[in-house]
């Protein structure tokens, strides 16, 4: 690996003792022999295993269940449904300060999508709580199903979640998260050339080599312990307690050892049930998904739809960018509210472009829930732009590396979002790219420098239109709402208040704050 | 399920053991002698999470019968290491960064063993078809190839291999 001192040389101090010099894993030497303890190394003696029975539905009207039958098979110990769940219906956004609580731990009235839990069995063994699973008779009336963002958002879609009231997520009043800066319609006017392109991404599945899970056991004095590969013991921690409406102080998280992640691993979806199993059996509880439900049940990185329209000049100056980004988040909120934020946040790219306008939906399909993934939001939207700048480029003749390095943001300039640049890199790394790859570039823009040139008139938030009044917002009686009624089901504000769901949550230090504000600005 | 008496050798160790007709080997080794260097990844036959060598080949744990391991001799990456210290192998993965999350490098390094004990001198494409059936989702295999590399190159000279220090 070569490193580059010469580069920003004047922003660093050299003082560093780690940085360029290679550094053994402290976990190596477990890793190579075979001792890292992952968690399931903490089998224990009398250990049960709980296994889900799941909807075979992408969307339901749940009739009744029975699980008397299964309750009587060999080997199985307890059975759990959403009338065992202290806290019905949640949302992991509110580690984040947000809400609305969307999704219950294990589904009552309706599912809403495919391999979605409605009954979790406890048993002696894995094949024992497989069979039981399989003898729980649920009586389902199938519903319309959507599965394409856009699709959703036409009217007459079927409603897929009723604790939203519409088919997206709702942002501070609005149906979309917004960047307005600057004047596009003017930005199209001057241009040279304006062109529109598609582009689409399907989930990405992140497929560790451990799949998810965890074992919580009987702790002494009313404690419980469970060791889990989250990613996030913290977030694990607060979820199962919200869940659980059991203080924190109770649990007792053991975590670690990670057989990859890559964000697939921080939905906290076994620990709070697996504690619950603990807790009604008094003995410890293994909760594990097989390769298939990691497949088929965990949480992808969500299908990204965007649209983008740029208006270029003949001599490689962007000048306008309109996106429109459809966030396929599926059945439930988990994380695909914030990625949405930072895809809109992200559409100019690593570019300077003085008009920008991206409305970011987060949109509610029959789809299986999407969460985080390795710069969710991020990479499907730059994944988009890059082609995009690659057409730009060839459409006015321009090399594509030397457009880069034209357009890159320098120091000192204005972002969309209202960010002021700062440690620009990305010219000295293009330069770096195409010196390593053969790749000639001009002079010009070999001499280009990410220190130079940027703020000034850069650094000005340009005139930007007065923003649309929040007209567009539907009501929580939206008519997709009126079309699929669910007579069982209370509306979304009722839920939250009925006795079967817990008072109004305390809000967190951070609660109320804008989506926005969470981007935070990168600090050296 | 009938059950019937399996005699094998475990790492060095002759064992018998009462096995279930329908029992793999997997679920012997990890499960009940908690060998719990042998890890479940898929328990389909399609990751090579579990790889053993059973009498010297490389053999997924979770789609072998254990009944069908009567009077063989089973390795598991507990037998790695000799007298001197660690494996050429497992040195080499330490040195070249080819554990990263860890979850699959013991069936890596049976499947590299397997390969070494046959071929000392493997050719880089030789090495990539030993591994090919283990999937490792956070090195892009490149460090995993580097390492078993290094590690024939420094089995041959009866050393452990010098420390390459890749990192990337």
């Amino acid at each position: 690996m070569e490193f580059r001192k010469d580069l920003f040389a004047s922003e660093r101090n050299e003082d560093l003792n780690e940085v360029g010099r290679p550094t053994q894993r402290q976990d190596a030497l477990g890793h190579v022999t075979g001792r890292s303890r992952f968690y399931e190394d903490h089998a224990m003696p009398g250990m049960l295993h709980m296994k889900f029975a799941r909807s075979p539905h992408h969307h339901a009207r749940i009739r009744s269940m029975d699980t008397a039958a299964a309750a009587r098979m060999p080997g199985v110990v307890r059975i759990l449904t959403a009338d065992d769940v202290p806290k019905r219906v949640h949302t992991l956004l509110i580690l984040i300060g947000l809400g609305p609580d969307d999704e219950p731990p294990l589904a009552f009235d309706k599912v809403r999508y495919r391999g979605e839990p409605v009954a979790a069995v406890i048993a002696e063994s894995e094949p024992a709580a497989s069979a039981a699973c399989a003898a729980i008779r649920i009586d389902y009336e199938p519903l319309p199903a959507v599965f394409d963002v856009e699709e959703a958002l036409a009217s007459g879609a079927p409603l897929v979640n009723e604790y939203h009231g519409r088919n997206w997520y709702d942002y501070e009043g609005h149906d979309y998260q917004k960047i307005r800066f600057g004047d596009v319609e003017a930005g199209f006017r001057a241009a040279d050339h304006v062109i529109e392109e598609r582009y689409q991404m399907t989930p990405i599945e992140h497929a560790p080599t451990e799949t998810g899970g965890c074992i919580a056991a009987p702790d002494t004095a009313g404690r419980y312990v469970c060791y889990t590969n989250t990613q996030a013991l913290f977030f694990s921690l607060e979820t199962a307690s919200r869940i659980l409406k059991m203080p924190s102080n109770r649990l007792h998280f053991v975590g670690g050892t990670v057989g990859g992640g890559f964000g697939g691993k921080v939905d906290s979806v076994h620990e709070p049930l697996a504690l619950l199993g603990a807790m009604l059996t008094q003995r410890p509880v293994r909760s594990a998904y097989t390769r298939a439900e990691e497949m088929q049940v965990s949480s992808p990185r969500g299908a990204e739809r965007i649209y983008i329209k740029d208006g270029v000049m003949n001599d490689g100056r962007i000048v306008a960018r309109y996106a429109r980004i459809y966030c396929d988040a599926g059945a439930y909120s988990r994380l695909s509210p914030y990625g949405a934020v930072k895809a809109a946040a992200h559409m100019p790219g690593p570019y300077y472009i003085p008009n920008v306008w991206v409305d970011a939906r987060c949109v509610y399909t029959n789809r299986t829930p999407s969460s985080a993934m390795r710069g969710f939001g991020v990479t499907g939207a730059d994944f988009a732009l890059e082609v995009q700048m690659d057409k730009l480029a060839r459409l006015v003749g321009a090399d594509p590396m030397e457009f880069r390095i034209q357009n890159a943001y320098r120091d000192g300039d204005m972002k969309a979002h209202r960010r002021v640049t700062k440690n620009a890199a990305l010219i000295e790394c293009v330069q770096a790219a195409a010196r390593l790859a053969d790749w000639p570039i001009g002079e010009r823009f070999q001499a280009m420098s990410s220190m130079r040139d940027g703020g000034g008139e850069r650094a000005r938030i340009p005139a930007t239109p007065p923003p649309e009044a929040p007209a567009r917002r539907v009501p929580a009686a939206a008519p997709e709402a009126a079309q699929a009624p669910l007579a069982t089901m209370p509306p979304p504000a009722a839920e939250t208040r009925s006795a079967a769901t817990p008072p109004p949550r305390t809000p967190l230090a951070g609660a109320g704050r804008r989506m926005s504000s969470l981007l935070g600005t990168r600090r050296r | 399920m009938s059950h019937l008496t399996l005699r094998y050798r475990l790492n060095g160790n002759e064992r018998a053991d009462l096995v279930a007709g329908d029992e793999t080997l997997l679920s012997l080794l990890r499960y009940r002698l908690d060998t719990t260097s042998v890890r479940q990844g898929c328990r389909q036959g399609t990751c090579g999470t579990c790889t053993v060598l059973v009498d010297g080949e490389p053999r997924l744990a979770c789609i072998t019968l254990a009944a069908t391991c009567e009077g063989c001799a089973i390795e598991t990456a507990d037998s790695l290491p000799g007298s001197g210290g660690l494996h050429p192998l497992q040195q080499a993965f330490m040195d070249h960064f080819a554990a990263q999350c860890g979850f699959c490098t013991t069936g890596m390094l049976m499947a590299a063993k397997a390969l070494l004990d046959v071929n000392p001198s493997p050719s880089r494409e030789e090495v990539i078809d030993a591994i090919g059936g283990n999937i490792c989702r956070c090195t892009g295999y490149e460090p995993i190839v580097e390492a078993v590399l290094a590690a024939a190159t420094a089995a041959r000279a009866g050393a452990t291999p010098p420390a390459a220090h890749r990192h990337c």
